[in-house]
């Protein structure tokens, strides 16, 4: 299985949050190291890699988003536009211009508008297009023929296909966290080869870019006593200060802060150190913001730690991350993994 | 004295080690079960497995800090604050940073050098740094770890009328008062939950109410007294020395309304004096434990501080020892009243 | 049901103190129910059996209003106040208030530039002529509500507090059309919704329903140079698609939209920009419950004035009971 390829399909596949089932199934078929598979409630993605010992076994959950920022139609307009609004966090101003499939009875391709610069005056073109003054075209002339294959709810992606950059550097949509997805398709690729004590749980979680809510669920009927987040970081670029992001090409920022138990930190630097692998250390003193924040308080709460995957440019259709450092990511799970035992899942409520 | 040891030990959300030692050293002999989770809360239970309602204190041990987040190339400390600090307060402290407790300074421009206008703004937090002697960052690096804490360095000390001036009042107050209350002789369940990332969004408390599964629980806090001067009387929230405040409703609570009427009845049978905290802003651990499974009765017992998330903190001994009186009555009303089942 | 719907809308229920309301209900459903209770929180939970095979499902209606707590009492007997909810200062100043023992005051403001107004500068006005006598009426801690009477403008009604006593109506007078449902059916009438869903959560924790559908009132785009939504008055149930606190489950929407389509009942899709409803937390209980949202459209909602077409009213209660009887095996 090229997971290199299997993440360029998965970039290109749509899925808003709440609408990720597309994505499950294409990540169902590129996992053949899960002995388990199964979908929540919720459309969580489970795929468990059971652990080579007599049980119970330690459980240990990676979790990664499957779903991506996207758009929904608010209204149809008389002459046949599209209203819409958002689903996550988007920046208006990347959104003109951009081609874009609204996903109504059948797949439409629309572009996204607005009043042209010409017949704006000075003062309007200084400033940037407001959300509610953007709309989509999909070449329709009435509400009438509109309203036939498009109705109010339906979702709408950025048309994007990825492009390799120089080396093994990437752009596209949806890297985040399709990437952290690929980071645990990749330790799964690896456990394959290593002996590992505990329950591997790998969740594809849905609805974190609304709230964390997939990750909340999942992490109540999994009931891990070790939580793995993986997720995209800020990654260094032009304009952006050294405090607050990591370096791209040096392997993934490992957290440190409150969402992070202290031994999953000792431990996860001490195992990329063992293995050298290379790695960037990530303080934040804010936890919320990814789905490391909803594990760690579920039910009787769980260890957890955030990885994250430099990336540039997120939350635009031209994300920009290093594939190798999917891969160093996905290494490093698998050997921390491969190094648990009982006696450290038991340690971890000893201060 | 407690509270000195208490406010003096440092605990940021997520690394309240000390304060956690200390407080499992004090309570060690009066309870029955003593057990930590993953997350770090301390939970002690007396009477575990007797009948009666499941009475649960709970009180964080968390306080406001600033992480270390990066070192520049002359060796200056950057940080952020951890929990909700004004960037405002922080000009001109000394702090003591990580666990090698290396001393500094939160430096600033001299005013020789400033121009008029500039006087005129707040410093922002990523214009200032921490100073600890370092000749560059490579010396930096060898004392102080990225994600370590800055902590203030203020001590406790009894000062004018019966008040104190600490660090971290919010929340070693109600841990003194939990710590106190654990020693009452009651034959129900008693549960003093010590919980941690408080100040960073109640982070703990969900995650104690859940194991601990009480019936009731009262919340022991610091809370906002902005009884100062140029704050006109509608806007404040308690004031100091008026007694601990009850709460009525916050951002992340509204009480079980018969349990604070019950509250505010038996402060006027005993004759301790109480106020209601007049201000719905802020929340506590009571907006998680309410919440817990299948719904808790909670109430908020609070002693007034004035300038909390500050350096420095003013608190009445009188309004804790009315805190504690309160409380005490309480568990002594539910005592009768399980006597007489 | 215009009867039912003014005396919910009448009834004195700020966030956390919602018993009047719930006491009202708990006669209204009375004779109708195999089972009622009340929990913690105070959610009303009235139960009605269905067959063995059919699933559990939970439908919320809020029972609180937004509202205010006194925060002050001068000395001259004048009340200071914060928000109990979402509450607009524009819609304020010379509105009345109520309090549980009947006492009435009127909002007047600080002067002032109006565009400078908050909630700080406001101020209720009890008649009292001196702190002592305020003081015989109200405590500082003490709820309140917005006071306004119903009133039966046809097929449209304006009251207070729709949102969400006639999400409450939709479901009394639902279960009273139901006979013997082919699902277990938990009308749950939740509190403290307006403060951030509280009752419904540990509501859905205690049921942990197979399905959850909140009934609330949503926005309308149909008033002059109003905000752009396409919901409007009397053009049927809104099903909901998404809103700050909950994407409907894709299963939850498209059972909704076909039963309404089976049945004939007016329908139309809702995209709320912001706000939520009961559904936002159910759908997170536990290891997850499908959850959606039936919507009612009003208008001038978190004003004391909110107006519902009863037309929309009866295609809510006609979608109720269709999801009663509906067959979900194999569907959640």
């Amino acid at each position: 299985m090229d997971i290199k390829q299997v993440f360029r399909t998965l970039s290109e596949a749509s899925g808003v949050s709440g609408c990720e089932a597309e994505l499950a199934q294409h990540i169902q078929e590129a996992c053949p190291w899960a002995d388990e598979l199964r979908t929540d409630k919720l459309g969580n993605l489970i795929m468990l890699k059971k652990g080579q010992s007599p049980g119970p076994r330690p459980k240990v959950m990676l979790a990664a988003h499957m779903d991506e920022i996207g758009l929904i139609v608010t209204k149809i307009e008389e002459d046949g536009f599209l209203r819409f609004s958002t689903i996550g966090g988007f920046d208006q101003r990347v959104l003109l211009a951009q081609e874009v499939v609204v996903h109504g009875k059948q797949k439409l391709t629309g572009v996204i508008g607005a009043k042209p610069p010409h017949i704006q005056t000075q003062g309007e073109q200084r400033k940037a297009v407001k959300m509610e003054d953007l709309f989509i075209d999909i070449g329709l002339d009435s509400a009438e023929q509109a309203g036939q294959v498009v109705q109010v709810g339906d979702l709408v992606t950025i048309k994007r296909g990825v492009s390799d950059l120089q080396g093994s550097f990437m752009a596209g949509k949806a890297f985040d966290d399709r990437a952290g997805v690929a980071a645990i398709l990749e330790c799964f690729k690896a456990l394959s080869t290593i002996t590992h004590t505990a329950d591997v749980y790998g969740v594809a979680t849905v609805q974190e870019e609304v709230g964390l809510r997939g990750a909340v669920t999942s992490t109540y009927g999994i009931t891990p006593d070790i939580g793995i987040a993986i997720d995209v970081g800020f990654g260094d670029s032009a304009g952006l200060p050294d405090t607050g992001t990591i370096k791209l090409s040096q392997g993934p920022g490992i957290g440190i802060g409150p969402h992070v138990h202290p031994k999953l930190l000792e431990r996860m630097v001490e195992t990329a150190q063992e293995w050298n692998i290379s790695y960037s250390l990530d303080p934040t003193p804010n936890p919320g913001g990814t789905d490391a924040y909803a594990i760690q308080v579920a039910r009787a709460g769980a260890a957890t730690i955030l990885l994250s995957i430099p990336l540039r440019y997120m939350h635009t259709p031209v994300e920009t991350l290093d594939y190798q450092d999917i891969q160093r990511t996905g290494r490093l799970m698998a050997l921390f993994i491969a190094g648990l035992d009982h006696e450290f899942v038991e340690g971890l409520t000893c201060f | 004295m407690l509270l000195a040891r208490l406010t003096q030990a440092n605990g940021a959300p997520g690394q309240e080690g000390e304060v956690r030692d200390l407080i499992r050293a004090e309570i060690e002999p009066y309870v029955d079960v003593l057990k930590m989770d993953t997350l770090g809360n301390l939970i002690a239970i007396k009477n575990p497995d007797a009948p009666g309602p499941r009475v649960m204190l709970a009180a964080h041990m968390d306080e406001v800090a600033l992480m270390i987040v990066g070192v520049d190339s002359s060796g200056y400390l950057k940080f952020r604050p951890i929990g909700g600090v004004d960037p405002r307060v922080l000009v001109a402290k000394t702090v003591t940073v990580g666990a090698k407790k290396i001393p500094g300074v939160i430096g600033s421009k001299p005013i020789h050098l400033q121009r008029a206008e500039e006087r005129e703004k707040a410093f922002a937090i990523q214009e200032m740094v921490i100073d600890i002697g370092a000749k560059s960052k490579e010396d930096a690096e060898k004392l102080v770890k990225m994600g370590e804490i800055a902590y203030f360095t203020t001590e406790y000390e009894e000062i004018g009328q019966n008040k104190v001036k600490a660090k971290a009042l919010d929340d070693r107050v109600g841990c003194a008062l939990a710590i106190r209350l654990l020693k009452e002789e009651v034959s129900f369940p008693l549960i003093a939950a010590f919980t941690v990332q408080e100040e960073v969004g109640l982070r703990g408390a969900g995650v104690a109410a859940y194991q601990a599964e009480p019936d009731l629980a009262l919340i022991l806090e610091g809370t906002t007294a902005s009884d100062v001067p140029g704050t006109d009387k509608h806007k404040h929230a308690t004031a100091v020395g008026q007694g601990p405040a009850i709460t009525v409703m916050d951002r992340t609570v509204i009480p079980h309304p018969q349990l604070v009427q019950e509250l505010f009845a038996l402060a006027e049978e005993k004759g301790i004096k109480v106020q209601v905290r007049r201000n719905t802003a802020g929340g506590t651990d009571a907006g998680q434990i309410q919440l817990s499974r299948e719904g808790v009765k909670v109430a908020v017992i609070a002693v007034p501080c004035r300038y909390i998330h500050s350096p420095v903190s003013v608190m009445s001994k009188d309004d804790f020892e009315g805190a504690y009186e309160l409380v005490k009555s309480y568990l002594a009303r539910l005592e009768e009243r399980e006597g007489s089942r | 049901m215009k009867e039912i719907i003014a005396q919910l809308t009448e009834a004195f229920g700020p966030s956390g103190y919602e018993t009047e309301v719930t006491d009202m209900i708990k006669g209204m459903v009375e004779g109708y129910a195999d089972e009622v209770r009340t929990d913690v929180l105070g959610n009303l939970i009235v139960v009605k059996n269905g067959s063995p095979e059919g699933k559990k499902v939970m439908f919320a209606a809020h029972t609180d209003e937004i509202g205010v707590v006194v925060t002050h009492i001068d000395d001259k007997g004048f009340l200071r106040f914060a928000n109990i909810g979402g509450v607009g200062v524009a819609t304020l100043v010379g509105n009345r208030v109520r309090f549980a023992n009947g006492t009435i005051g009127v909002i007047y403001q600080e002067k002032g530039d109006w565009k400078e107004l908050t909630l700080d500068k406001l101020y209720i006005d009890i008649g009292a002529e001196s702190k002592d006598e305020a003081l015989t009426k109200v405590r500082v801690g003490e709820f309140g509500i917005f006071h306004r009477e119903f009133a039966d403008l046809g097929n449209r009604l304006i009251a207070k507090s729709m949102d969400d006593r006639i999400g409450c109506a939709v479901l009394i007078e639902a279960l009273k059309k139901i006979d013997k449902p082919t699902n277990t059916l938990y009308f749950v009438f939740t509190t403290q919704e307006e403060v951030g869903l509280r009752g419904a959560r540990t509501a859905a924790f205690g049921l942990d329903p197979d399905l959850g559908i909140a009934l609330d009132v949503t926005l309308t785009g149909d008033m002059p140079e109003a905000r752009r939504m396409d919901v409007s008055l009397g053009k049927g149930a809104a099903i909901k698609v998404k809103d700050s606190s909950l994407i409907a489950h894709p299963k939850v929407k498209e059972l909704l939209v076909q039963l309404c389509e089976t049945n004939g009942i007016p329908y139309q899709m809702e995209v709320l920009e912001f706000g939520g409803t009961d559904a936002g937390a159910i759908h997170l209980t536990k290891a997850g419950v499908p959850s959606g949202t039936i919507s009612i459209p009003t208008r001038y909602v978190h004003s004391p004035s909110e107006m519902v077409d009863i037309r929309d009213v009866q295609a809510c209660i006609d979608l109720v009971v269709a999801v009663s009887n509906q067959d979900l095996t194999g569907v959640f």
